[in-house]
This record gives structure tokens, sequence and C-alpha cells, in this order.
């Protein structure tokens, strides 16, 4: 019936710990800024949306069934297996990382573990392993680990194609013993 | 005199046949067709699923989308350029090989796929030859290694990265950081990788060899 500002409604209540979904096990240092909403955050008060903010350091277990965007320093474990984590470009995580989709714009050392994909987006870092059905890394990302995918599309034991290459580019075979093979330079 | 006007008018000059452009080769962004990398991918789709490969880096993305996705690979990237980098400008280019294998520690015949690009041309001969003892190591019998090989020793020249277009084409493009190129002659490379063949060896364009060797 009438209009409900579903915008302006915080996804965290302001007092510290209020987080319910969210719990910081083994330590409770949760800075109440954290999810206090700032007039930067319009985007990320939606519901079902929580941020922690730059001011936080967070040492523990994240459960949570929300997206959430870190900004601030994590260590330890982040479960969020239904939903979205971002990580922010302030955002430092040293964590085991499970969830549907991670997306990643600051650093995370740590293993990450998504149902869904894996971004890393330009100046993204990530130190450790990824295991996911897809994975995007943008132009300079840093990745060093490796990388776990399931196959899409192609079957297990499928050959790439061997045709050859087209004539103006290809390049001359040459003996591997030595002789060049006067290919055009 | 009119009616020679006329002809002449009528007459073309024969049109300047299109003469079809060479692909583009703009130099540090060319796109070089690749002989080896379709046999690479088919010794890799050979192997036991999912294949285990370690790219030399830098990674880049749709490298991983190539390989992860199509071929399901475990992919294995460590950013030796970036270590390359780091020993060039401290000067401790002795302990590359150590740091190499440190960084690469797989089991014997473990890896079924090698893409060491062109890390080796930026190694004198005995680092060469330990780090790539190590790969040869590493290799599972019936993997392959892929790398690119400078003809001609550059007293400085740019690190490149590789990106994979197709099945049968690479993106050759300018990485940051430079250093000397070191030119090793065939008969050399087959003496770093002892217990590997020579499968193919293909001379670019770009003044480079593309060599797959396999275990066999």
């Amino acid at each position: 019936m009438w209009k409900r500002d579903d915008a302006a409604k915080p996804a965290v209540p302001a007092a510290p710990g209020a987080a319910p979904t969210h719990t910081a096990t083994t330590s409770p240092a949760v800075d109440a800024a954290a999810t206090r909403p700032t007039a930067g955050d319009a985007r990320g008060l939606e519901r079902n949306a929580v941020n922690i903010g730059k001011s936080v350091v967070v040492k523990g277990e994240l459960n949570g069934s929300e997206d959430l965007t870190i900004e601030g320093q994590v260590e330890g474990k982040i479960e969020l297996r239904q939903n979205v984590l971002t990580i922010g470009p302030n955002g430092r995580v040293k964590a085991q990382i499970f969830a549907k989709a991670v997306i990643i714009l600051g650093e995370v050392t740590g293993n990450v573990t998504a149902t869904e994909k894996v971004d890393i987006r330009d100046n993204g870092s990530v130190d450790g392993d990824i295991a996911s059905p897809r994975v995007a890394i943008a132009e300079g990302a840093h990745f060093r680990g490796s990388i776990d995918m399931q196959k899409a599309g192609a079957k297990p034991g499928e050959k790439p194609e061997t045709k050859p290459a087209g004539a103006s580019t290809s390049p001359a075979p040459q003996s591997p013993a030595g002789a060049p093979a006067g290919a055009a330079r | 005199m009119l009616s020679d006007l006329l002809r002449w008018g009528t007459k073309r000059a024969p049109e300047t046949t299109a003469v079809p452009k060479p692909p583009a080769v703009k130099g540090i962004e060319a796109i070089i067709s690749s002989k080896g990398l379709p046999k690479f991918l088919s010794a890799l789709s050979n192997q036991p699923s999912p294949a285990s490969l370690i790219d030399f880096g830098p990674v880049i993305g749709t490298n991983v989308a190539y390989l992860g996705e199509r071929l399901g690979c475990k992919l294995f990237i460590e950013d030796l350029t970036n270590e390359l980098s780091r020993h060039l400008k401290s000067g401790t280019m002795d302990a590359l090989p150590d740091a190499v294998e440190l960084r690469l520690r797989h089991g014997d015949a473990s890896v079924d796929g090698i893409l060491c690009w062109d890390f080796f041309d930026f190694l004198k001969k005995p680092a060469a030859q330990r780090v790539a003892q190590h790969l040869v190591n590493m290799l599972r019998p019936g993997g392959a290694i892929m790398g690119y090989f400078a003809i001609s020793d550059v007293e400085r020249s740019n690190f490149m990265k590789y990106e994979i277009v197709d099945d049968q084409s690479m993106r050759h493009r300018q990485h940051t950081g430079s250093g000397a190129r070191h030119a090793h002659p065939n008969r050399e490379i087959i003496r770093m990788f002892e217990g590997l063949t020579v499968a193919e060896s293909f001379l670019l364009k770009n003044n480079s060899r593309e060599i797959l060797l396999r275990k066999k």
C-alpha cells in the first residue's frame, strides 16, 4: 500500500555485537562502527548485506546467512555457504573462506572455496588455493596458488583440435638438433 | 581527340588489388600462432583426469579460464617472473634456483604439464640446468613442458606474458620488468632437460623457438 524505504533501513542495528548471524567466536573485537551505517555505505545498506568497516579487526570464525562485505581485517575462518562474500579494496583477510561466491578487491591469504564463483578484481590479491567451478581473474590482479575448477562443457578425455594454424603467422618447423628452419622473422 | 579522351575516361587504371595484410603483428602485442600449444593440450588431455599443470605466471585470467574450465586441469600458478625480478634487482641470481625449488615443491612424477614460457631465457646455463632438472623430476611420464627459447642473446629484454587466444594462437604481451636474455642452443636445451625428448620445436617469427618436451 505504501512505499517502504528499504534502502534507508540499516541491515544491522547500530548496537555493538548486534549482528545475530555473524559470530566472532574467538575474539569479539568487532567494532561498533563495523555495523554502523555511514553516508557512503548506502549501497551496502540493502537488506541481507552486512559491512565490516575499515577499522574493524575480527579474529575468529565468521558464520552467516547474509551477504557480507569486508573492508577491515579478518583472521580465522569465514563461512557464508549460501551467500556472497566481498572483500573490499581495504579488506585484509587471513582466513579460510567458504562461500557461494567470493569477490576479491583487497587481499586474501588463505584457501578460498566457492560453490559458484571466485572473482579476483583488478588490484585484488590472493595467496592460497582456490576451489570453485568458475574463477575470474582480472588484469592487474595478483594470484599465487592452485586453482581447482570443475570441468564445464568439455568431457574429461576430450582432446583439443590440432589443426594447423593459419599460414601467414604460422611458425616454420625447426629441427630439434638446431638446424635453422629458415623462417622469416 | 574527344573520342580519345572519352576512351581514356572509361579506361580505368586497374584497381590495386587489395593485398591481404598479414595478421596483426604489433610487436609486443603480437598474436602468434602456436603449433606447440595444441600438442601440449593434447598431451594434457591424455593424462589421467584431472591433469595437474604448473604455470610459471604471471597469472592471466583468460588462461585460467581456458585451461581450468575447458580442460578441467588443476592449475598451480607460480608467479616466477616476480621471483626473477626480485632476484635481478637484489643481485642474488645465484640464489634463484633454490628459490624456485622451494616454490615448486611438488613430488616426483606428480605433474602432468608445465608452462615455463620464456623463463629459461633469463637464466644462465648453470641455473637453467638446475631448474630444468627439477622440472624433469616433477613431471609425470607422458607429461609435457612447453616453453619459448630465444635464438640470440639480448642485453636487455622486457619480460613477456603469454595469453592463450585459442587452441592455436597465443598473444605475446609485454610485462613489467626486464633482464638479460640468454640464448640456449638446442643441444644445451636437450642436455638441460635430460630425461625428456624434444617432441616439437618451431622457430617463430619473433625470434624465439617454441619447444615442446615430453617425458616418456
